[in-house]
């Protein structure tokens, strides 16, 4: 589904990167260090990271990132997990159009989604992030970068921080030229600074981490108000979908299904054994334990996320 | 093999296995000797016994549980069990956490009087490096025991707090006091008290401000039941984000259980609870500043 008011010249540009970009892997970078990117729709890249945790053979690449192209210019959605990610994603932006940076978004504060913007720094794009991006980037982001050098060692130099300049407290739109993204920040969900942007040019929503498929949904924020946004998501109309995390070509909404399961039955887990009267130590072996097949990752986040909700629930 | 003896050796693993859990995973030789050449131990115990003498006689009378292996570095359960049965003549006192490596090693000191009934504890701590953990007991008589282990964890303390910034900041001091409604007199009843409060430490950086957020944490709790302590606790921000802590009280009569908890900005935080009227239910909290 083409906008007809795109330069012709783009659009056969774009038609032959769709041929390139589908024939080869996914992760992997081409000869010139670039991203590579699937166009999902007209005009919107997705480069879909890893099913890893960062490493240095991975260099942080692990989480789902793109960009969406205007008349006038081009946002940025996340920017991975390290400058060397930001620079391939840029690097593949280019190769695709010469069109200005305006924006880079960035969908919440985890550090696969963040660490790359300085990649864009020299294009002078606006930044943008949830209202409460600031503050959670000024808490979290040392941490953050302490465990990037620890996790992907040389890889990480020179990846820093950069707060958003504009900031979404309900709504907003950005204008790319003939292109406007709607701009949404959520009640505290996956985490307390969640973003999503939808485009209604090609109707779609991308849901960066309110969406986890394949892999294990990381809960950094509140059980009940991710469960809620789920509830709330599942109403609202999109063509295409993208999740945070895994794959593209998901169906709507029944993409959120799998991982609704998984945070109920934890939900659940835990409210018995508070009821139970069982401590928290005992509680994290055992909750959504029924689920471990369907996930990957599972082992390495389960547990972390059972903890979160048991000390959200127990005060219920 | 039939479905008889397969029963068997399933019902014979599983008892196995639960026999192996239970028993304390043991120190690995670089981890024990790390617990035993400690510095900073050597000059806390210093500190707080002097030259009193320690029985390292580890796991006899305290029951030390903490994972090896932290999930999440800022919220670690840890529980310090006693097993000795309390006289007025001889009870434990004091149970003193220690985490060596933590910025405040000195994580908490419990307090315990005949009326606890048992001198337990269980609450969540903030561990900041791979380090020794010590339980220490002590005694109404001076005596010292200590049971020591060691856990890889990090950031816990110089992580800054949690999940819902707006919604921790509302909440500041609401308490949850619970005791299961079943109240047996004369005998240790479980209480679980939660508190929600930041904890945190003063050792995150704002990056905007390039400033330390001041540190703003719980000091201290006390509890009695019918005008009488049963436990205290004078703690510092090596508690998790929303103290919570899990102890006994020794009822003889109905009454009521208070708990008090200060904090850093001389505020403090009431809750009441009646007991063996009839069903506890907790009552609301009340701030009393």
């Amino acid at each position: 589904m083409l906008d007809r008011r795109l330069p012709p010249h783009a659009v056969l540009v774009m038609a032959a990167l769709a041929f390139v970009c589908t024939a080869s892997a996914q992760a992997s970078d081409d000869r010139t260090g670039a991203l590579a990117m699937q166009e999902i729709a007209a005009g919107i890249y997705v480069h879909i990271g890893a099913h890893e945790e960062p490493a240095a053979a991975n260099r942080g690449d692990v989480a789902n990132i793109g960009f969406i192209i205007g008349e006038r210019c081009v946002a940025v959605v996340d920017t991975g997990a390290s400058l060397a990610v930001g620079q391939a994603l840029r690097a593949a932006l280019r190769t695709v159009t010469p069109l200005p940076v305006c924006f880079v978004i960035n969908t919440h504060v985890h550090p696969d989604h963040i660490l790359g913007n300085a990649a864009f720094r020299d294009d002078h794009p606006t930044f943008v992030g949830h209202a409460r991006l600031p503050a959670a980037m000024a808490a979290k982001g040392p941490i953050y970068q302490r465990a990037l050098a620890r996790d992907i060692g040389p890889a990480a130099e020179g990846s820093e921080l950069i707060a958003p300049d504009q900031t979404v407290v309900e709504r907003s739109e950005l204008d790319l030229g003939g292109r406007v993204l709607q701009l949404r920040a959520w009640k505290t969900a996956h985490t307390d600074n969640d973003l999503t942007v939808f485009d209604r040019a090609t109707g779609t929503l991308w849901l960066s981490d309110l969406l986890f498929a394949e892999r294990i949904p990381v809960l950094d924020g509140s059980i009940r108000g991710w469960l809620a946004a789920i509830d709330e998501l599942s109403a609202l109309p999109a063509r295409y979908v993208v999740p945070g995390h895994g794959s593209l070509n998901l169906p709507w909404p029944q993409a959120l299904a799998p991982q609704r399961a998984y945070l109920a039955t934890l939900a659940a887990d835990i409210r018995q054994a508070l009821a139970e009267g069982r401590t928290l130590a005992r509680t994290v072996e055992t909750a959504a334990a029924a689920e471990r097949g369907k996930w990957l990752l599972f082992d390495a986040y389960n547990r972390r996320n059972a903890a979160a909700a048991f000390a959200e629930l127990e005060w219920e | 093999m039939n479905a008889t003896v397969r029963a068997f050796l399933a019902c014979t693993l599983l008892m196995a296995g639960a026999l192996v859990q239970a028993e304390p995973r043991k120190a690995s030789p670089a981890e024990t000797a790390a617990i035993e050449s400690s510095e900073i131990w050597a000059k806390i115990q210093a500190q707080l016994f002097g030259q009193r003498k320690i029985d390292p006689n580890t796991d006899s009378l305290i029951e030390f549980d903490v994972p090896a292996r932290a999930d999440d570095a800022a919220v670690v359960p840890v529980s310090l069990r006693t097993r000795m049965t309390a006289t007025p003549e001889r009870f434990v006192s004091r149970l003193y956490l220690i985490i060596d490596k933590n910025p405040s090693p000195i994580s908490a000191v419990f307090s315990f009087t005949p009326d606890s009934g048992r001198a337990d504890i269980e609450t969540r701590v903030r561990v900041e490096q791979y380090t020794p953990i010590r339980a220490i007991a002590e005694l109404n008589t001076g005596e010292l025991y200590m049971a020591a282990r060691f856990i890889k964890a990090s950031g816990g303390c110089s992580a800054p707090a949690g999940k819902d910034a707006e919604a921790a900041l509302a909440n500041i001091g609401k308490m949850r006091l619970r005791v299961d409604p079943e109240v047996r007199f004369n005998e240790p009843n479980l209480v679980q008290l939660m508190v929600s409060h930041p904890n945190t430490s003063g050792l995150s950086m704002d990056q905007v401000s390039r400033l330390y957020a001041p540190a703003y944490y719980v000091r201290s709790v006390a509890v009695s039941y019918g005008g009488k302590p049963v436990f205290s606790a004078d703690v510092d921000f090596s508690i998790s984000e929303n103290p919570h802590f899990r102890f006994y009280f020794l009822p003889r009569t109905p009454g009521e259980l208070k708990a008090e908890v200060l904090d850093t900005q001389d505020k403090s935080f009431v809750a009441r609870l009646a007991v063996g009227e009839r069903s506890a239910s907790a009552a609301p909290a009340t701030d009393a500043r």
